[in-house]
């Protein structure tokens, strides 16, 4: 296949942000250039796969069909670490999904391939080119050659390795501790406690500082995962065996399809996500929910302000790092500074021990608030209910209200 | 010293290369390559392995 060597706007990554990003720019008229280093768009998946149905629709744009939604979701099960659960139920008029991502991703792509977008695989970036302080392209190894691709906007969304970003010069590495390190079994003849709901597990011994999934996707097939803090002695694989074999009743007859691993960024998004001719987006920009490691929704969301602002910013002639900025301002004030308060849930939660979680699990009774946590909301409103609570409640539910 | 990958363990997530402060580490595909002058033997790659498929050594 043929390539030209000059573009509008090359896009590094053809995950749903990427894919979007490619998508939207293509459908304004830019010329566009989606590359990926794989051989295909889709796997292997380094995800949950957990989503929900208005974000399919309304933010990637395209139709919950079944062949991408393996099951609807109304609610989760958290579970305590002495085993008492509560029921989360999604509000009226939402509901969450499991869905198949390479399916979901290469919808994607197609959609960008329709809006007049070229795609490119097996393409490996090894090197960003730069000219006077401005991005200009990419060095790649493509079919056993050395290619140079030149545009005007280089989006940088692939993925958590942030190679794109990092030889741009943008500081988006990040330490252990800024990052989880996540396991995953896709299994199936799993029993579900209901095929509706995700289960979630907490505790220091189950997941440190994070939580083991169960996430039903359709009939007895579950991806059933675990992230941790990526700075923990033992690796996320241990204890998530652990978990397995200590549940072995419920494990007996289940067994694997697929085997996952990824490293989650659960930090803030970079301060600075563009520069002279280039912008950043999803996992690349550490833009990803700090408490459930969700990114695909925020990257999602991310490609449509790039592509907006990419796009009149080349309309414009103007793809400096002052034009750009106006997409960085706009993920921060919808998106970021959000994100920000949930990181402070999180910190609060690292620090809490078993005891404690089981005390928060009684205490609450709207269990809605937990829905409110995630998003960074109503802190104060969890901070007061703590301290109803036992002695032992209000001791740490002080803490919270400083913070 | 620089770090090693054991294939027969390596789930080739790529969560190695993603944290190297000196990107001494490249997926490729199905392959880890380590540039040992990049290398600076911090042992972050180790820490956040979820399989614990990377070691410092000499």
């Amino acid at each position: 296949m043929k390539y030209d060597s000059e573009w509008d706007v090359i896009v590094v990554g053809a995950g749903p942000g990427g894919s979007k990003a490619a998508w939207e720019f293509a459908k304004r008229g830019n010329k566009t250039l989606l590359v990926d280093r794989k051989q295909q768009i889709g796997p292997p998946k380094r995800c949950g796969e957990g989503i929900s149905i208005w974000v399919i629709e309304e933010v990637a744009g395209l139709k919950a069909t079944p062949d991408i939604v393996k099951q609807e979701i109304d609610g989760g099960i958290l579970i305590a670490p002495n085993g008492k659960e509560a029921v989360v139920h999604i509000p009226e008029g939402g509901t969450g999904a499991i869905i198949e991502r390479s399916q979901f991703e290469k919808k994607l792509a197609a959609e960008a391939i329709r809006a007049g977008a070229k795609v490119m695989l097996k393409c490996d970036v090894f090197d960003v080119i730069k000219n006077d302080g401005y991005v200009e392209g990419i060095r790649a190894r493509h079919e056993g050659k050395n290619i140079d691709l030149k545009c005007k906007i280089l989006v940088g969304s692939d993925g958590v390795d942030s190679t794109i970003g990092r030889l741009a010069g943008l500081k988006t590495t990040m330490p252990p501790s800024e990052c989880d390190s996540g396991y995953q079994y896709e299994m199936a003849n799993l029993p579900l406690k209901d095929q509706r709901k995700i289960e979630l597990y907490f505790g220091n011994d189950i997941a440190p500082r994070g939580y083991v999934w169960i996430f039903p996707k359709g009939d007895d097939v579950a991806n059933v995962g675990i992230g941790i803090n990526g700075s923990m002695e033992h690796n996320a694989k241990y204890y998530l065996d652990k978990w397995i074999d200590s549940n072995h009743e419920r494990f007996k007859n289940a067994s694997i399809l697929e085997i996952n691993a990824g490293v989650i960024p659960v930090t803030q998004g970079v301060r600075q996500m563009v520069d002279n001719g280039i912008m950043l987006l999803g996992d690349a920009a550490r833009m990803v929910n700090p408490i459930h490691g969700g990114g695909m929704a925020t990257a999602l969301e991310a490609a449509i302000m790039a592509g907006e602002v990419g796009s009149a910013a080349i309309k414009g002639g103007d793809v400096s790092f002052e034009r750009l900025k106006e997409y960085q301002d706009m993920w921060w004030k919808k998106r970021g500074n959000q994100y920000k308060k949930v990181l402070k849930v999180r910190h609060f939660f690292e620090k809490i021990n078993d005891e404690q979680l089981n005390i928060i699990r009684d205490v609450v009774e709207d269990t809605s608030l937990y829905l409110d946590l995630a998003e960074g909301k109503n802190l104060s409103q969890v901070a007061k209910m703590l301290l109803k609570a036992s002695p032992k409640g209000a001791k740490f539910a002080m803490s919270f209200i400083k913070n | 010293m620089t770090a090693r990958v054991d294939r027969d363990i390596c789930c080739y997530c790529g969560g190695c290369t993603s944290v190297c402060p000196t990107m001494a580490l490249k997926l490729d595909e199905t392959y880890i390559k380590i540039s040992d002058e990049k290398c600076k033997s911090c042992g972050t790659c180790v820490t956040v392995c979820p399989v614990s498929a990377i070691e410092v050594v000499l």
